[in-house]
C-alpha cells in the first residue's frame, strides 16, 4: 500500500483513454463502476475537447455484483457498437472491473459484432497511466497493421516516415506534432500515418508501409515502434528533438535512416535560442543552479538544454517514470548526479529544498513546491493542467520548441540587471530580503530547509555577513562554509571561515 | 440476447399534477462519493480523510480538486497494490504503517475518516475493523471512523451523507429532554451564521450543525432532538438521527427567498414562534432576498432549462428557478428521488413535468438535443460537449462548492444561472 497525495500518472485505463481519443472511428468500452467517468473531465475541461471522449462505461453497481455485471457489459459493448458505429471496439476493465474478473474481451466477442473488438488487460494495481497508454497502442498497431499488405514501396517516392506518440490529453503533442510535421518535409521526408493522433483503425493498417518510424515520445510509443522493428523491419528515431542540439541530431538521424543528405539544412537551420543564449544579456544565466523532474523524455532533454544550452548548472534530475529509470540514471551520471526515481511527491519536495536550486523544471507538482519554497518555475512535462494547452502555438520540439524553452525557462528568473541591483541594495529598506517578492504587497516566501552539523556553531558577525549575501545563493554559501569549516576541524564560524570557505570554493 | 438493463419506466399518470418519473439505468456521467470529501475536509477543519483504494480514486480526487488546492490537503488515498490484493493481512498491515506515518506528520489532526471505495469494498477489506484497531491506539488524541464513498453504492454528494452517518453513533446522548435544534449538511460558514443570527432572533435554540467545524464540536442527541435537513443528499443520515430518536422537521430545502422562509417556518412552527416574532427575524431577510432575485427575473423569465443528475440538488434548484425567477424545466435528472424528503418541493414543482431518476447518458442527451433547452444544467464531463454543440450550459459542480442556501445569497444563486447567458450574449467571437 502506498500513501498518495498527489499523483504524476493517472490508473493505465486513463492511458488507454488517451489513445482511443487521439483516435478516430475507435470506441472503447470500459468496465467500470458510476464515478470512473470523472476521466471524461480531463478531456473536456483540462484540454477543452469539444467531443466526449468515445468511450462508454458500463457503469455496475453493487446490486450487480455477483449477478449481471457480464450481461452488463455484453449490453454496453452491443449498445455502443449500434450508437457509434465504430471501425473497431477496444474493450477493457478498470481497476475495481479488474477484481470482478468478468473477461470483458472474452465477452464481447460472443457477440460476434461485424468489427474487430481488441481486448487491452491493464494490470491496475501494478502499472500506471503511461505504460497503459503504451501497451494499448501496441495491442492496436499489432492487431491492426498486420503484414504489410498496402501499396508496395515506388522507387521514385520520396522516403515516407510515420510518427508515432501524440495522444490525446499529452503535454503539448498538439504542437510538437505540427512542428516535427514542417521539419519532416524540410528535410524531405513524408509523413505517411501519424499514430495515435487523428488515425482510424484503418490507417494502422497501413504502418507498414513506411521506411521508417519517428517516435516522438518514447514512454508511449517505445513498444509499438519496437514491434514494427521486428516485423517490417522499419527502423526508427531514438533522439528526442528538444532543444537545439538535440534537434539537430533528430535531423541527422532522420537524414540517415531516410537516405538524404542534410547537411546544406543543418548549416543553414537555426534556433534563436542560440543566438539569445549567446547574448551579452544571458551571462547572469551561467551556472544558475536547476532542478529537473517530469516524464523521462523531458526530464532528460530539459536537463541537455539546461546544461549545455542556457550554461545552468543541473543539481538534481530524476522521474516519476519508472519504466524509464536506467535511461535518467545513464543521463544523471552525466551531470554527475543520482537520479531521484520516485512518484512520491513529498519525496521530490524534500529533494528540492535540499537542493536549494534557483530554479525547478518540473511539471505541475514541481511549480506547487516551487511556489512553497518561492523558487521560480517552469513546467516542462505531464501530469498536464489546463495552463499546459495554452492557446497560443506552443511546442517544445524543434527550433521553435527552442525558442520556446528560452522564454519559459528564463522569464521567471529575475533579470540580469535586475540581479546586480538587488546585489548592490541589498540593504535597501524595501528590497531587504524579508521583503516578499514585490513591495506592492506580495507575502514573504518560505524559508528554504537549513540544516548544519550539531558541533558548527556561526558567530553573530559571520552570521551577519552571511545575510548580505543575496538569499537566492545563501544556502549555498551556507552549506559550502560549513562543509569547509567541517574539513578543518573548526567548531566556530567567523567572517574569517565564511572568506576562507569563499576563496576556496572558488578556485 | 438478454438486456440487462430494465427498459425505462414511467410513473405518475400523465395530465393529472403528479410530477412523471422515468427512472433509466445505463451510463452514468455522475461522480461517486469520494468527491465529497472536496468540500469535507474543508468543512471539519481538524479532520483529515484516507481513502482506501486504487490510483483511480486518487487521480479522482486530484481531477476534482486538483484545480483548486494548492496547499497539502487534508486528505489522501492509501493506494492498494498488488501485494494487499494477494492478502488482506497484507493490506491492514500497510495501512497501519499508512496511518502510523500520516499521523506522525499531521498531529493536528483530530478525526481520521478511513473512506472505503469501489476496490476495497469488491474484496471486502473490512475498515469498520481497522478504524476500531486504529481508534483503541490513538484514542484519545485521533478519532478513527470508516465509511464508504464507493462508485458502487454511493452517488458524489451520497459521500457527504454516508460521512455524516458515520458521525451519528459518535455524538453523545444528551441526558435532557429540552427541545435542541440540529441542522444537517455541510453548510457554507458564512450560512451557518445567517442562519444561527435568524434562529437566535427567532428564539429558538439551542442550534447545533453536522458537521461541526471541529471534531470536539460534536453535538449531543437527546429525546428533544429536532433535526432538519439542509442538503437533499442525507437519506442514510436521517434515517441514522431518527433511530437515535431525533425528530425530523419535514421543509422545503433553503434556496431561494420562498424555500429559505418556508425551511425556517418549520422550524418556527416547532417551537412554537408566534408569527409576529416569525415575521420580525425573516421578513427583511426576505424582501432583501426577493429583491436581489427579481433583478435577475428578467434575464430568465420564460426560458426553459434542463438537468443532468448530478448532487440531488435538481429538484429544489428546479423549484427555485420556476417559482422564483420563472423558469420552465423541460427535465429535471436526479441520480436519486427520495420520495419523503423531496415531498415538500415536489408539491412546489409545475404540474407534469418529467423527473428522470438515474441515467442512461446518450439517451439523455438525445433528448436534450431535441429539446435544446435555453440552459443546461450538467456536470463536467458534458458542459464543453454541449457548448460545442450550440447548447448553454450551467456546470453543476459550481452549485455545489458555493455558499447558494439562505436569504442572502438567493440573488448569488440566481446570478450563477443567469452568468452563462450574459456571458454568450456579451461575446462576439
Amino acid at each position: 500500500m502506498q500513501l498518495a497525495v498527489w499523483t504524476y500518472e493517472g490508473p493505465p485505463h486513463v492511458g488507454a483513454m488517451r489513445i482511443a481519443t487521439a483516435m478516430e472511428g475507435l470506441h472503447y468500452v470500459l468496465h467500470a463502476p458510476q464515478g470512473d467517468t470523472y476521466a471524461d473531465l480531463l478531456f473536456t475541461m483540462i484540454e477543452r475537447r469539444a467531443k466526449r471522449p468515445p468511450v462508454t462505461y458500463t457503469t455496475f453497481q453493487a446490486r450487480d455484483l455477483g449477478g449481471d455485471t457480464a450481461e452488463l457489459l455484453k449490453t454496453a459493448v452491443h449498445d455502443a457498437f449500434e450508437r457509434f458505429r465504430p471501425q473497431a471496439i477496444l474493450v477493457g476493465a478498470s481497476c475495481t472491473a479488474e477484481l470482478i474478473q468478468d473477461d470483458p474481451g472474452g465477452l464481447a466477442r460472443t457477440l460476434g459484432l461485424p468489427v474487430p473488438v481488441v481486448p487491452i488487460d491493464l494490470p491496475s494495481y501494478q502499472r500506471k497511466e503511461n505504460w497503459g497508454a503504451a501497451e494499448t497502442l501496441y495491442r492496436l498497431v499489432r492487431t491492426f497493421a498486420g503484414p504489410a499488405i498496402g501499396t508496395p514501396r515506388v522507387a521514385a517516392a520520396r522516403p515516407r516516415c510515420n510518427i508515432l506518440g501524440p495522444t490525446a490529453l499529452g503535454f503539448r503533442h498538439r504542437d510538437d506534432l505540427v512542428e516535427i510535421r514542417a521539419l519532416l518535409e524540410r528535410i524531405g521526408v513524408d509523413v505517411h500515418v501519424v499514430a495515435p493522433q487523428g488515425a482510424t483503425p484503418a490507417d494502422l493498417a497501413r504502418l507498414g508501409e513506411a521506411d521508417f518510424n519517428v517516435v516522438l515520445y518514447p514512454e508511449i510509443a517505445d513498444q509499438a515502434a519496437a514491434w514494427l522493428e521486428r516485423v517490417f523491419g522499419q527502423k526508427r528515431t531514438r533522439i528526442v528533438p528538444i532543444g537545439v542540439g538535440a534537434t539537430r541530431d533528430f535531423i541527422a538521424e532522420v537524414g540517415a535512416l531516410a537516405g538524404i543528405d542534410t547537411t546544406a539544412l543543418l548549416a543553414q537551420a537555426t534556433s534563436r535560442l542560440s543566438w539569445y543564449s549567446r547574448s551579452v544579456d544571458s551571462n547572469y544565466l551561467t551556472g544558475k543552479r536547476v532542478f529537473v523532474f517530469g516524464d523521462a523524455t523531458h526530464a532528460i532533454a530539459a536537463a541537455r538544454v539546461a546544461s549545455k544550452e542556457l550554461a545552468f548548472e543541473v543539481v538534481g534530475i530524476g522521474t516519476y517514470s519508472r519504466e524509464q529509470a536506467r535511461e535518467v540514471r545513464d543521463a544523471a551520471s552525466v551531470y554527475g548526479l543520482e537520479a531521484l526515481i520516485s512518484d512520491d511527491y513529498l519525496a521530490v519536495e524534500a529533494a528540492i529544498a535540499a537542493a536549494q536550486p534557483e530554479l525547478v523544471l518540473g511539471t505541475q507538482m514541481e511549480r506547487h513546491i516551487a511556489k512553497k519554497l518561492g523558487i521560480p518555475c517552469a513546467v516542462i512535462s505531464a501530469p498536464v493542467h489546463v495552463q499546459d494547452f495554452p492557446a497560443r502555438h506552443s511546442p517544445q520540439m524543434g527550433f521553435e520548441g527552442a525558442n520556446v524553452l528560452f522564454d519559459t525557462w528564463v522569464h521567471p528568473l529575475m533579470m540580469g540587471l535586475e540581479e546586480h541591483l538587488l546585489h548592490m541594495f541589498r540593504d535597501d529598506f524595501e528590497f531587504h530580503d524579508d521583503a516578499g517578492a514585490s513591495h506592492l504587497g506580495a507575502s514573504a516566501a518560505a524559508p528554504v530547509m537549513e540544516t548544519k552539523p550539531e558541533t558548527l556553531s556561526w558567530a553573530p558577525d559571520a552570521e551577519k555577513e552571511l545575510r548580505k549575501i543575496p538569499f537566492f545563493v545563501r544556502g549555498k554559501a551556507r552549506r559550502n562554509t560549513e562543509s569547509f569549516a567541517a574539513g578543518a576541524g573548526l567548531t566556530t564560524i567567523t567572517v574569517e571561515t565564511l572568506y576562507d570557505a569563499k576563496a576556496h570554493f572558488s578556485r | 440476447m438478454t438486456l440487462a438493463v430494465a427498459e425505462p419506466t414511467l410513473d405518475g399518470a400523465v395530465g393529472c399534477g403528479e410530477p412523471v418519473i422515468l427512472r433509466e439505468r445505463g451510463q452514468r456521467e455522475v461522480f461517486c462519493g469520494l468527491t465529497s470529501i472536496i468540500w469535507l475536509h474543508r468543512k471539519i477543519q481538524d479532520a483529515f480523510f484516507l481513502v482506501v483504494g486504487s490510483r483511480t480514486c486518487a487521480h479522482l480526487l486530484q481531477s476534482a480538486a486538483g484545480v483548486m488546492i494548492f496547499a497539502e490537503p487534508r486528505f489522501a488515498t492509501a493506494i492498494m497494490e498488488e501485494r494487499d490484493l494477494a492478502g488482506l493481512a497484507d493490506a491492514n498491515e500497510g495501512l497501519e504503517r499508512i496511518v502510523d506515518a500520516l499521523l506522525a506528520r499531521r498531529p493536528d489532526i483530530k478525526l481520521l475518516f478511513l473512506v472505503g471505495s469501489c476496490p476495497s469494498e469488491v474484496i471486502k477489506m473490512d475498515l469498520g475493523q481497522a478504524a476500531q484497531r486504529l481508534s483503541r491506539r490513538f484514542l484519545p488524541d485521533v478519532r478513527v471512523l470508516h465509511y464508504s464513498g464507493s462508485g458502487i453504492e454511493t452517488t458524489f454528494t451520497q459521500g457527504e451523507d454516508a460521512c455524516l452517518a458515520a458521525l451519528v453513533p459518535e455524538m453523545a446522548t444528551s441526558p435532557d429532554a429540552e427541545r435542541a435544534l440540529l441542522v444537517v449538511g455541510a453548510l457554507a460558514e458564512v450560512v451557518e451564521d445567517q442562519f444561527r443570527r435568524i434562529f437566535a432572533t427567532m428564539g429558538v435554540g439551542p442550534v447545533h450543525f453536522l458537521p461541526p467545524r471541529h471534531a470536539a464540536e460534536l453535538p449531543a442527541l437527546g429525546a428533544g432532538t429536532r433535526y432538519i435537513l439542509a442538503q437533499p443528499f442525507l437519506a442514510d443520515t436521517a434515517r441514522a438521527l431518527s433511530d437515535r430518536g431525533a425528530r425530523r422537521i419535514a421543509a422545503p430545502f433553503p434556496l431561494g427567498a420562498e424555500g429559505t422562509t418556508l425551511w425556517l417556518r418549520a422550524v418556527a412552527q416547532e417551537w412554537n414562534v408566534t408569527p409576529h416574532v416569525f415575521h420580525e427575524a425573516t421578513a427583511f431577510g426576505e424582501q432583501r432576498a426577493r429583491r436581489a432575485v427579481s433583478h435577475r427575473r428578467e434575464r430568465l423569465s420564460g426560458l426553459r432549462v434542463g438537468f443532468f443528475p448530478d448532487s440531488q440538488l435538481e429538484i429544489p434548484l428546479a423549484r427555485f428557478l420556476s417559482r422564483e425567477l420563472g423558469m420552465v424545466p423541460t427535465e429535471i435528472g436526479t441520480p436519486y428521488l427520495h420520495r419523503e424528503h423531496m415531498a415538500p418541493e415536489l408539491a412546489l414543482l409545475p404540474p407534469g413535468v418529467l423527473i428522470s431518476e438515474g441515467q442512461h447518458v446518450d439517451k439523455q442527451l438525445d433528448r436534450f438535443r431535441a429539446e435544446r433547452p435555453d440552459l443546461t444544467v450538467c456536470g463536467l464531463g458534458l458542459a464543453n460537449p454541449l457548448e460545442a454543440e450550440g447548447l448553454a450550459t450551467k456546470w453543476s459542480i459550481e452549485l455545489v462548492f458555493s455558499p447558494i442556501q439562505g436569504y442572502e445569497q438567493a440573488g448569488d444563486l440566481a446570478e450563477l444561472f443567469v452568468r452563462p447567458l450574459a456571458r454568450r450574449a456579451r461575446l462576439e467571437v
